[in-house]
C-alpha cells in the first residue's frame, strides 16, 4: 500500500522495536506465573463444566480444592491427570466427586509424572481437535455463504435476556450487520467465576455463559443461512475470567473477542499481574481458535483527551500487537482499537480524526482495525448524534477500517432500541456504499494538516514507547501514563489468584495451541 | 393581530405557527409493515392525544416489526405559570469564587471524595467533575485550591466508599450513576444513605449524587442533599458543597 501520509518508516520500525522489547520484558514475568482463572480454563478445556448444589461452577470447585491443598503451582492439569489415573474416571466425574467431598485432589496418591502427562495430553489433544474443527467449520461457512465486506458492520445487543437478544441479533443481521456483540451485564468482569446456563436477567447486558454462547451461535447460523452471509459472534474476553471466556468461545465457535492486554488494569482496576498472565493464555486460545481479538485503546479516550493523548492509543496498539504476537495471534486476527472521540467543536477535528485513522491503517496494514464511534461527546440531541456517527462512518470508509462498531444516535441515553440499531445500520450502509472507493481517489497534501498531524502523533508514540522501554511497562502504568489512570503493582482486584509456577508446572494446552500446526 | 401571542397558561407545542401543536414521534410496533400497521400507528397517535396524525415513514425492521415516523397536533395544553421544579438553590460561583469562598468562610481544605458506586463502571461523569482536566473547558475539582479531591473510580462498593469517607474525613461525597437501566441506581443510592446513617455520619457530610438521568428532586427524595443532572460542571457542584458546609455548620 502506498503511504498517503508519508510516514517515516524508520520511526515506525523503532516504535515497533521498543514495543517488542517491552513485551519481551513483561513476558518473563508472565511465563513464571499462573492464576486461578488460567487453571479453571484448563479444567474447562479438559471437559469440566456444570455447577455444584450451590450453583458454584465446577471449574471453581476443582481449582479451589487444588489451591486450598497448596497445589496450584503445579497446574490443574497435573492434579486432574493424577486423579484420572487413580480413579480411572473422566475429569467431569472427578469434578463431581470433588464437589461432594469424595475426592481431595492434592491428597490423592501421586502417580508417575510421565504417565500423568501422557493421559492429560491425549485428552487435551481431543479438545484441541474440537476447536480446530470449529475453525474449519467457520472457514467452510464463509466460503459457502460469503461474508460482508470490510468495514464489517458491528452492532451490539444488550437486553439482559438471551432470548430477547436473539430476536434483536437476527433483526440486525437482516438489516445488514456482520458482527453481533452480546454486551455483558454490568460488573460481570469483576466476578471471579463464569455463571452457568441460559440467563434472562442482566443490567445493561447479558451474562456471558457457555449456554448463552451456544444459543446465540445457533441463532446467527440460522439467520446467516437466510441472508446468505456468515454472521460473526462477538463477546468480551476481559475481566477476572479472561481465559475461561476464551475457552468457552473457542468451544462454541465465537468469531470475535474483546481481548486487551491492559484494559482490565486501567478500567476495571484488576490487578496488573493478574491481567498480564491471564491475557497471555486467553490470547493463545483466541489465536488458535481463529478468533479476531479486539483491543480496547478506544477506552483511553473516554477518560483522556482524544487530541492530546492520541499518541497513547498508538503506543498501546504497538504494545498490544507485540503481546498478541507472543501469544501466536497473526496480524489478520488483530483488531487493534481506536476511536472517533474528539470534541466536535474543534476546528478541523474531522481532519485530525482522519489522520489518526489513516495512520493506524498504514502502520498496521494487515490488521482488521476496530474503529469505535463517538461516545464521550454524544448527548441527548439524537439528531446531531446521528450526524456525528455519519462523519465517523465517512472516516472509516475513507481509511479502510476493518471493523466498524456502529455508533447509535441514542448512545448517551440507553442501550440500543431495535429502531436505533436499524437507523444506525442504514446510516453505515448508505455511507459505505455511497463513498465506497473514495479512499482510493484521495491523496493527502504533502505537509498539510493531515500529514503533519500523523507525523506528530507517530513521533510522540515512538518517544513514549522508548521511555516505557527504559522504565518498564508496569512502572509506566503505575505512573498513570495510559488514559491518565494510575494503578499499583499490588493494587486492584484478583492479585490473590496469582501464583508462581512450580518447576514441574504442567499445562498441555500452551504447547498444543501455540506450537505445531494449526 | 398578525401573530397569535403565547398564552402561558395554555402552552402547546410549536411547529411553525403558534398553537399548531406540532409533534414528531418515532416508535416501533411489533407488527409487520403494511397498511394495517400504518393505521395502527395512526390510531395509537390519536390515543396519545395527537390530532390529525400522519404517518410519514414506515419501515420493516427485519423481524416483522415496523418503525414509524409520525406527525400530529397535540391537543393538550400545560399551564406554565404554575410550574415549580425543585432546584439546587445556590448561586453558582466560578472556580476562583469557590476558592475565595473556601479561604474566607472555611479556612481549611475541603475534602471531597467521589466514585461510581455499585456495579457502575462508567466514570465519564465523575471524571468530568473531579479530574484535573475537567470537561468542556471547566476544570475539575482536583485543580481547585483549597479542595482535596479523591476520585475513587468505578465499581466502588458502598461499604468501601463509606470506609474511605471515614478514613479521609471527607466533607462531601459525590456519587455518580450513569447506568440507570431498570432503575438499578435506586437501591444502590438508597443503600449508601442507609450505610452512612448506620455509621452515624450522614449529618456530618454533604451528600451529592449526579448523572445524566438524575434530578435534584429524585436526589432529595432518596435522602441526598443535592442531585446534578447533565450539563452540570465542577463549579456547580463545588458551589453547592462549600455553601452547604457553611450553612450546616460543618466548618469545625
Amino acid at each position: 500500500m502506498q503511504s498517503k501520509l508519508n510516514l517515516d518508516q524508520s520511526l515506525i520500525d523503532k516504535a515497533r522495536e521498543s514495543a517488542g522489547k517491552i513485551a519481551e520484558d513483561t513476558q518473563v514475568f508472565i511465563e513464571q506465573h499462573t492464576t486461578v482463572t488460567v487453571e479453571r480454563t484448563v479444567t474447562r478445556l479438559l471437559g469440566i463444566d456444570g455447577v455444584d448444589e450451590i450453583d458454584k461452577p465446577l471449574p471453581n470447585v476443582v481449582v479451589d480444592n487444588i489451591k486450598d491443598g497448596g497445589g496450584l503451582s503445579m497446574g490443574a492439569a497435573y492434579w486432574i491427570g493424577n486423579a484420572m489415573i487413580h480413579t480411572g474416571k473422566e475429569p467431569q466425574q472427578i469434578a463431581e466427586m470433588v464437589a461432594v467431598g469424595e475426592l481431595d485432589l492434592t491428597k490423592t496418591p501421586v502417580a508417575d509424572e510421565a504417565k500423568i502427562k501422557s493421559v492429560v495430553t491425549e485428552l487435551a489433544g481431543r479438545m484441541a481437535e474440537r476447536i480446530r474443527k470449529n475453525r474449519e467449520q467457520r472457514t467452510g461457512l464463509i466460503e459457502r455463504l460469503g461474508e460482508g465486506s470490510q468495514p464489517y458492520i458491528y452492532v451490539i445487543v444488550a437486553t439482559g435476556n438471551i432470548y430477547e437478544d436473539v430476536l434483536q441479533a437476527q433483526a440486525a443481521a437482516r438489516q445488514g450487520a456482520d458482527i453481533i456483540a452480546v454486551i455483558r451485564t454490568t460488573a460481570q468482569s469483576l466476578l471471579d467465576y463464569v455463571p452457568y446456563g441460559p440467563t434472562t436477567e442482566g443490567f445493561g447486558g447479558t451474562y456471558a455463559t457457555q449456554e448463552n454462547f451456544r444459543i446465540m451461535r445457533k441463532a446467527l447460523d440460522e439467520v446467516g443461512e437466510e441472508v446468505g452471509r456468515y454472521i460473526r459472534l462477538c463477546n468480551y474476553c476481559s475481566g477476572l475470567c479472561m481465559p475461561e471466556i476464551a475457552a468457552m468461545g473457542a468451544m462454541e465457535r465465537l468469531d470475535v473477542m474483546l481481548n486487551d492486554a491492559l484494559y482490565g488494569i486501567l478500567f476495571r482496576d484488576i490487578n496488573m499481574q493478574r491481567t498480564l498472565v491471564d491475557q497471555y493464555f486467553s490470547r493463545i486460545i483466541n489465536g488458535f481458535a481463529g478468533i479476531i481479538i479486539n483491543t480496547g485503546e478506544d477506552n483511553y479516550l473516554t477518560t483522556a483527551d482524544a487530541v492530546e493523548e492520541a499518541h497513547t492509543v498508538l503506543a498501546s496498539q504497538f504494545i498490544n500487537e507485540q503481546f498478541a504476537l507472543k501469544a501466536g495471534i497473526p496480524e489478520e486476527q488483530m483488531g487493534l482499537g481506536h476511536a472517533f472521540e474528539m470534541n466536535p467543536d474543534i476546528k478541523n477535528g474531522f481532519l485530525l480524526e482522519l489522520a489518526q485513522a489513516q495512520m493506524a491503517r498504514e502502520i498496521f496494514p494487515k490488521a482488521p482495525l476496530k474503529y469505535m464511534p463517538p461516545t464521550k461527546f454524544m448527548t441527548g440531541n439524537i439528531f446531531k448524534g446521528h450526524i456525528q456517527d455519519t462523519l465517523f462512518n465517512m472516516v472509516a470508509i475513507m481509511s479502510n477500517q476493518g471493523i466498524q462498531l456502529l455508533g447509535m444516535l441514542t448512545e448517551a441515553i440507553h442501550t440500543p432500541l431495535l429502531m436505533d440499531r436499524a437507523l444506525s445500520i442504514e446510516n453505515a450502509k448508505y455511507i459505505f456504499n455511497n463513498a465506497r472507493n473514495l479512499g482510493d481517489e484521495i491523496e493527502y497534501k504533502k505537509d498539510g494538516i493531515i500529514q503533519k498531524r500523523a507525523h506528530e502523533v507517530l513521533k510522540q508514540a515512538a518517544d513514549m514507547l522508548e521511555q516505557i522501554e527504559t522504565e518498564g511497562l508496569l512502572s509506566t502504568i503505575e505512573q498513570g501514563k495510559f488514559a491518565g489512570v494510575k494503578r499499583a503493582l499490588d493494587g486492584g482486584k484478583g492479585l490473590q489468584g496469582v501464583t508462581r509456577k512450580h518447576e514441574k508446572y504442567f499445562n498441555p494446552f500452551i504447547d498444543l495451541m501455540l506450537g505445531g500446526d494449526r | 393581530m398578525a401573530i397569535q401571542q403565547v398564552d402561558l397558561t395554555k402552552i402547546k407545542p410549536y411547529g411553525d405557527t403558534m398553537n399548531d401543536g406540532m409533534v414528531q414521534v418515532s416508535f416501533t410496533l411489533p407488527i409487520p409493515c403494511g397498511e394495517e400497521a400504518k393505521e395502527a400507528a395512526r390510531r395509537l397517535a390519536l390515543k396519545m392525544g395527537l390530532e390529525e396524525p400522519s404517518v410519514v415513514h414506515a419501515e420493516d425492521l427485519g423481524v416483522g416489526y415496523t418503525m414509524f415516523v409520525l406527525y400530529g397536533k397535540c391537543q393538550h395544553t400545560i399551564d406554565y405559570t404554575t410550574i415549580e421544579v425543585p432546584k439546587v438553590d445556590v448561586e453558582a460561583m466560578d472556580k476562583y469564587g469557590v476558592e475565595e469562598f473556601i479561604e474566607e468562610n472555611i479556612g481549611r481544605d475541603v475534602v471531597i471524595i467521589g466514585a461510581c458506586t455499585g456495579t457502575d463502571a462508567h466514570t465519564v461523569g465523575i471524571d468530568a467533575i473531579m479530574n484535573m482536566k475537567g470537561f468542556h473547558g471547566h476544570y475539575g475539582l482536583e485543580r481547585y485550591k483549597g479542595i482535596q479531591a479523591y476520585n475513587l473510580g468505578s465499581q466502588v462498593d458502598n461499604e468501601e466508599f463509606v470506609a474511605k469517607a471515614i478514613e479521609l474525613k471527607a466533607d462531601a461525597l459525590l456519587v455518580s450513576q450513569v447506568v440507570t437501566q431498570k432503575d438499578v441506581h435506586i437501591p444502590n443510592l438508597t443503600q449508601l444513605v442507609e450505610l452512612l446513617e448506620a455509621e452515624g455520619i450522614r449529618d456530618k457530610v454533604v451528600l451529592v449524587c449526579g448523572g445524566p438521568r438524575l434530578s435534584h428532586e429524585l436526589a432529595k427524595e432518596l435522602g441526598y442533599d443535592a442531585g446534578f443532572g447533565s450539563g452540570s460542571y465542577a463549579e456547580d457542584v463545588a458551589s453547592f458543597v462549600v455553601n452547604e458546609i457553611v450553612k450546616r455548620g460543618l466548618v469545625k
